[in-house]
């Protein structure tokens, strides 16, 4: 996978963003045909128990049946699924009864929203602390949050997310899982905002504290470099103040590398966010996977699979357009 | 190999590597012995004593342990009987088991052989199990999968990796494309699709293996990248060339000069990827997808923690399993550390 831009010649922004989804289309398509071969491989056909359910009527089954070749060999399968896929029709989920894409779309602004959220936490904590541990190096506070960082960083997430149910629990401080209040319905729109914030404290700390320590750890070794090249002593010299050289010299240049690491982090914090969305029953894209695999509901597990690859290369697409904003030489193609 | 044992030597010398191998070292050591240190077979249930709280351990003219009474059922309420207490007795009569495989005996480390006391170190859970008891033989699970499965990883990352660096051109596009496939899943996604397609065609008894395979079936793209990179710097050089105008075959070569160079690396990369495995297999457990009832291990003994009543009554020792994780973890990973300072110094942090 190439990480940074370059614009070749002509190519224009457009092109670029072109050819990079282009990219995309292999991998999902190797991703989604591993998933069919594996659902294939699991002995049984998934259709029974949903002929025995009598709630779903048998008309349905068949249009379904039909519509995606379901009694055919799993390639089969895959190409008629692919076309529905095309004209945007990710099947029907047996277990919500609804169609996928309706089931899926607010699945996925919850983890959407979650996600980020752990970034501004994991990114909020990890920079200003990295900065200074630099700039107080070998201090006291350097050691302790070194310390912390390493410990941080050997916590597993659904240990700490198990913890934060615990503390849930105990204080009563924080609703036990869920993205919003009974009484969401009800409410104005900064209530809205509100209820939705409060039930994502802690799935967001959850999520995030795991990836301070690395973030963390990085800035402070960035940063470290930086305040040695000799721009910043440069910009000393004709007397810049010690705020401005630490935090417009230095501070920029040392966050570029962390600007490229985004996307990865973003891929982390998606694999992440699954297991902390089981344990804190937060309703996201992952713990809708994770249902739809115990209960074997095939077009939602392939259908969030799909989107969650998606959303891990769009997140690394974005770290190479926030870096080309944030670094001209990369912007104009010079190295 | 005296090479390795140097490494190791120097390793040990330093204060953190000293520390963070000791505590690796008790843990497999007790691992191992888990017989001889649990004062309780791992499905041995009480349900007259259901969530005990940890037992208080006593001096008096010898150890012994407090007894307590049941107050309140419907909480899980215990209360310490006062005066009340039992002895403990050291390398005492427990049940039967062969040591290491091998020898019939009953002795444990420390038991109450008294029928009316109940020893528990850190509680019980809700069927009554003694928890110190299945943490001890749950770290089996939980610690060997984490060797087995570095073991076929960095020998599958090697093979493909050093073969792939070796022999360059399409064998190495085709594993290089394949390799970055791999890393762009996200691995969780492919772990629960993997389980789902593997499990049902195996016993519920075989999956500690089912979990090895998936687990190092993720985890060798990566090392394999590394490994491409390494070995195509070390077939530049001109004992790789030397042997092959003396007319040895690729595999000869990888493993006679390309592999004792890499050795250390791969090493550092072992233990600092163990700890993946330990997570991995605590989250697939842990989410009732990994190890089952009636076997023990640390994430299947969290998941039992999942649990609103647990959360509630504050039945906070069956969260032990997550401490055990989280020190086995981060022993591994400042080991590691030390073990990378000592390979390669320069890797040091500023």
């Amino acid at each position: 996978m190439e990480y940074g831009i370059s614009l070749d010649g002509a190519e224009t922004m457009i092109a670029y963003l072109f050819r990079r989804f282009l990219a995309l289309i292999p991998l999902l398509l190797g991703i989604t045909g591993l998933v069919f071969l594996l659902m294939s491989l699991a002995p049984g056909d998934f259709l029974t128990p949903v002929r025995a359910q009598r709630d779903v009527s048998p008309e349905l089954i068949q249009s379904i049946e039909q519509q995606f070749g379901l009694n055919q060999p799993w390639y089969v399968q895959y190409v008629k699924w692919l076309g529905n896929v095309v004209t945007g029709n990710l099947g029907h989920s047996w277990a919500f009864k609804m169609p996928v894409v309706d089931l899926i779309g607010q699945r996925l602004l919850a983890t959407f929203l979650l996600s980020v959220s752990a970034l501004v936490v994991a990114w909020g904590i990890a920079i200003p602390l990295g900065v200074l541990a630099a700039m107080y190096k070998d201090s006291i506070f350097d050691r302790i949050s070194a310390f912390l960082a390493y410990a941080a960083l050997s916590l597993p997430e659904f240990f700490l997310a198990l913890l934060f149910m615990f503390f849930a629990a105990q204080s009563g401080w924080f609703p036990m899982g869920g993205a919003t209040s009974i009484e969401y319905e009800f409410m104005g729109a900064g209530g809205k905002i509100l209820d939705r914030a409060h039930h994502l404290v802690l799935p967001a700390l959850a999520l995030g504290i795991g990836s301070v320590a690395s973030i963390m750890r990085i800035m402070r070794a960035n940063f470290l470099d930086t305040i040695r090249a000799d721009y910043v002593k440069t910009a000393r010299a004709k007397g810049l103040h010690e705020g401005r050289v630490m935090f417009v010299h230095a501070l920029r240049n040392a966050i570029n590398p962390l600007i490229s690491a985004f996307g990865f982090a973003f891929s982390g914090l998606l694999s992440g966010a699954l297991i902390v969305e089981i344990v804190l029953q937060y309703p996201g894209l992952g713990q809708l996977m994770y249902q739809s695999i115990l209960r074997e509901d095939q077009f939602v597990v392939l259908a969030s699979v799909m989107l969650g690859c998606t959303m891990l290369v769009a997140g690394n697409l974005l770290a190479d357009l926030l870096l080309a904003w944030s670094d001209p030489r990369i912007r104009n193609n010079r190295k | 190999m005296t090479n390795l044992s140097n490494l190791f030597k120097t390793t040990f010398r330093r204060p953190l590597g000293a520390l963070s191998g000791g505590l690796l070292l008790l843990l497999y050591l007790s691992a191992i012995f888990a017989e001889l240190i649990a004062p309780a077979p791992t499905n041995a249930q009480d349900l007259e004593r259901t969530y005990h709280p940890p037992t208080k351990i006593l001096w008096d003219g010898g150890l012994r342990v407090q007894a307590y009474e049941l107050v309140d059922p419907s909480a899980a309420s215990y209360a310490a009987i006062e005066g009340k207490s039992y002895p403990l007795r050291f390398m005492g009569h427990g049940f039967e088991y062969r040591l290491l495989g091998l020898f019939k005996t009953d002795r444990h480390l420390v038991v109450c052989d008294d029928p009316r006391g109940a020893f528990y170190l850190l509680g019980s859970d809700s069927t009554g199990r003694d928890v110190f008891s299945r943490l001890v033989f749950g770290s089996r699970v939980s610690l060997f999968i984490g060797l087995l499965g570095i073991t076929i990883t960095m020998v599958l990352g090697f093979l493909v990796g050093g073969l792939s660096g070796y022999f360059g051109g399409r064998t190495d596009f085709v594993a290089m494309r394949i390799v970055e496939f791999m890393m762009a899943v996200p691995g969780l996604y492919l772990l629960l699709a993997l389980r789902a397609a593997l499990a049902p065609h195996f016993a519920s008894d075989q999956m500690f293996f089912v979990i090895v395979i998936i687990l190092a079936f993720i985890g060798w793209a990566g090392t394999a990248r590394i490994l491409r990179g390494m070995a195509l710097s070390i077939r530049q050089q001109a004992f790789v060339m030397a042997a092959e105008s003396m007319g040895q075959g690729p595999l000869t070569i990888l493993r006679k000069h390309v592999l004792p160079n890499l050795l250390s690396y791969l090493l550092v990369a072992a233990t600092l990827s163990i700890p993946g495995y330990v997570l991995g297999e605590a989250a697939l457990s842990f989410l009732g997808l990994g190890i089952q009832e009636p076997s023990a291990s640390w994430g299947l003994m969290l998941s039992e923690a999942q649990n609103v009543k647990v959360f509630y009554l504050n039945f906070w020792w069956l969260l032990s399993p997550g401490l055990a994780i989280f020190l086995t973890v981060i022993a591994y990973n400042v080991f590691g550390d030390v073990l990378r300072d000592v390979v390669d110094p320069r890797s040091q942090k500023r």
